[in-house]
């Protein structure tokens, strides 16, 4: 069962509603399942739907979701009794999504001193973080972006004091409790302990990420010959 | 068919309504800074009003048209002149090929918005034409215009404004334009300091009265820092102490975040999807294209309204963008 819902404006084209105060995984999941369906059903002048941990965004146009009281109360209308029906729908299962990483090394330079400040082995750092089973909760950042949940609290690391202007795509890195994948040549302040070839984001498919709210992720280590052998520009 | 870059200018993008519905991939919706002179000049050239126009900021380029072309010019005043000959904004203007627009200095405002009747002929992605630097996406080859760039035109069968095609075909000038020109609110660029309405954030209870305070009574200026993603406002520090860490959720064009440092940013076009500052106010959508307009340095002040209000305002707007498109219109045909 969801938390009941609550509603809050955010500026005149946009609301979050809000699900309780915790962030819980599985709540987490049950919004992205939501925004998927409202997505779907395609409300009048609703342009986004935007999950997060406890939240759900909608941008809308004031002009086109329909009079009465305010563009806002309109829509607070509309979304409310849906949001009633919808609560006790089937989840649709998220992906598995597999992510072949070559940790350390170059493409992974931040490995040593990662697993030093644990007092970890590098191959120990490898271990643990190819492990463990990460469940997508947000996308944000930069297109393609995906924070992910479950990292070991052994591996949890504060963000480098100062950031790189330039973090290289497909970098595998962490920043305090979550891991994720950089999609795209950015600057960025989290520790790179790997490199993916795949690509996180591509403008022209569809969907264009690879990784998408509510999938699972693996991380699996390659060598540095199958990281050559996989990557293309 | 199209335009050469002889010049690029400061930061000149091509830019639409902005990439809606892909915002649950991390992908910014981008698109106009200043919506309203972008959708003004779309319709002044007979387009829709989602069409891409050419975004340009602070210092224009320098542009050679290689055919005929029926443009027009909202937003900042950037002194703009064709060989030579200063023209007037916010009206249509019909060049000849060979005609060179240039810009000298910058008057009034900091963005200008370029249109050409037929649109500008580039590949739409994830369904809009806007240039996101970042992802290099949109617009011409996903970045700002370079020097010898070639900017294609979409074709079109209309022939609008025959009158101002025949004023050309006998005129020594390399460009013709109507009498007329539409209200694109000029005016309200020159208030020293800008007024900026906003309605309450999400969490703006959550903030101490001295600071809410300080952000309606104090005067901020525009940081040299700020660019498409945001404003950076520079002036006394909001003490965010005693708000709770939050977590990250949606934000919106023209989300007032306050981070650590007490200063306030205003999530512009090119705003991340998401983010984790707390939000203490929005600036109404009929302003934002103030902020957009803003040069770096210079002075503002924050007015806080209801939500009501904002929301009468939005609809009004929309219905003198209606009104407008109906005047001009009925100039089109003659």
């Amino acid at each position: 069962m969801l938390p009941a819902a609550r509603f809050f404006p955010m500026g005149d084209k946009a609301l979050i509603i809000k699900f309780g105060d915790r962030a819980d995984p599985a709540l987490t999941l049950h919004i992205a399942a939501l925004a998927r369906q409202l997505r779907e059903s395609r409300p009048i002048g609703v342009r986004d739907v935007v999950p997060a941990y406890t939240t759900l965004a909608l941008h809308y146009d004031p002009s086109a979701v329909g009079s009465g009281t305010t563009p806002y109360e309109a829509l607070v209308a509309s979304i409310e009794p849906w949001l009633k029906f919808q609560s006790s729908a089937a989840l649709p299962a998220g992906q598995l999504i597999v992510i072949p990483v070559c940790y350390g090394g170059a493409l992974g330079e931040d490995l040593p001193a990662l697993a030093q400040r644990h007092n970890l082995s590098d191959a120990e750092v490898i271990d643990i973080h190819s492990a463990a089973g990460y469940r997508v909760a947000l996308l944000g950042f930069v297109p393609g972006f995906a924070y992910l949940d479950g990292l070991d609290a052994r591996l949890a690391t504060p963000r480098r004091e100062t950031p790189r202007a330039q973090v290289p795509a497909g970098s595998v890195a962490i920043g305090g409790s979550k891991t994720g994948v950089y999609p795209l040549a950015t600057p960025g302040g989290w520790h790179i302990i790997g490199r993916t070839p795949l690509h996180l984001f591509q403008p022209d498919a569809m969907p264009p990420c690879l990784l998408n709210v509510g999938d699972t992720v693996r991380f699996v280590p390659i060598s540095e010959q199958e990281f050559q052998a996989q990557a293309t520009p | 068919m199209s335009i050469s870059v002889l010049k690029p200018g400061m930061l000149s993008t091509l830019q639409d309504s902005g990439r809606h519905g892909f915002q649950h991939f991390g992908v910014p919706v981008s698109g106009a800074m200043d919506a309203f002179s972008h959708r003004l000049a779309n319709l002044l050239v007979g387009n829709k009003s989602d069409e891409a126009t050419l975004e340009l900021t602070l210092r224009g380029p320098r542009l050679r048209f290689e055919r005929d072309a029926l443009i027009a010019l909202c937003g900042a005043d950037l002194t703009p002149a064709i060989d030579g000959v200063d023209v007037a904004q916010a009206k249509p203007l019909r060049v000849r090929a060979g005609a060179m627009l240039d810009f000298g200095a910058g008057l009034t405002g900091c963005r200008a918005y370029l249109a050409v009747h037929g649109g500008f002929a580039v590949p739409a992605v994830m369904g809009s034409r806007s240039t996101y630097e970042r992802a290099n996406i949109g617009g011409l080859h996903g970045r700002a215009l370079r020097e010898g760039d070639v900017l294609p035109i979409g074709h079109s069968q209309a022939t609008p404004y025959p009158a101002l095609a025949s004023a050309l075909a006998v005129s020594k000038m390399n460009f013709a334009a109507p009498k007329w020109a539409v209200n694109q609110h000029l005016e309200k660029l020159a208030r020293t300091p800008q007024i900026v309405r906003i309605v309450a954030g999400r969490q703006w209870d959550a903030f101490a009265p001295a600071a809410r305070d300080t952000l309606t009574s104090g005067e901020f200026r525009l940081a040299p820092d700020s660019d498409r993603m945001g404003c950076r406002l520079e002036g006394a520090a909001l003490s965010v102490h005693g708000i709770e860490e939050m977590l990250s959720e949606a934000v919106s064009f023209g989300t007032i975040q306050i981070p650590r440092s007490g200063q306030p940013i205003v999530l512009m076009a090119d705003r991340q999807t998401v983010g984790g500052y707390p939000k203490i106010a929005e600036v109404i959508s009929v302003d934002l294209w103030l902020l957009a307009q803003l040069c770096p340095g210079e002075r503002l002040r924050f007015e806080l309204v209801s939500l009501a209000q904002a929301q009468a305002l939005c609809l009004q707007r929309e219905q003198e963008i209606v009104t407008i498109g109906e005047a001009v219109a009925k100039h089109l045909n003659e």
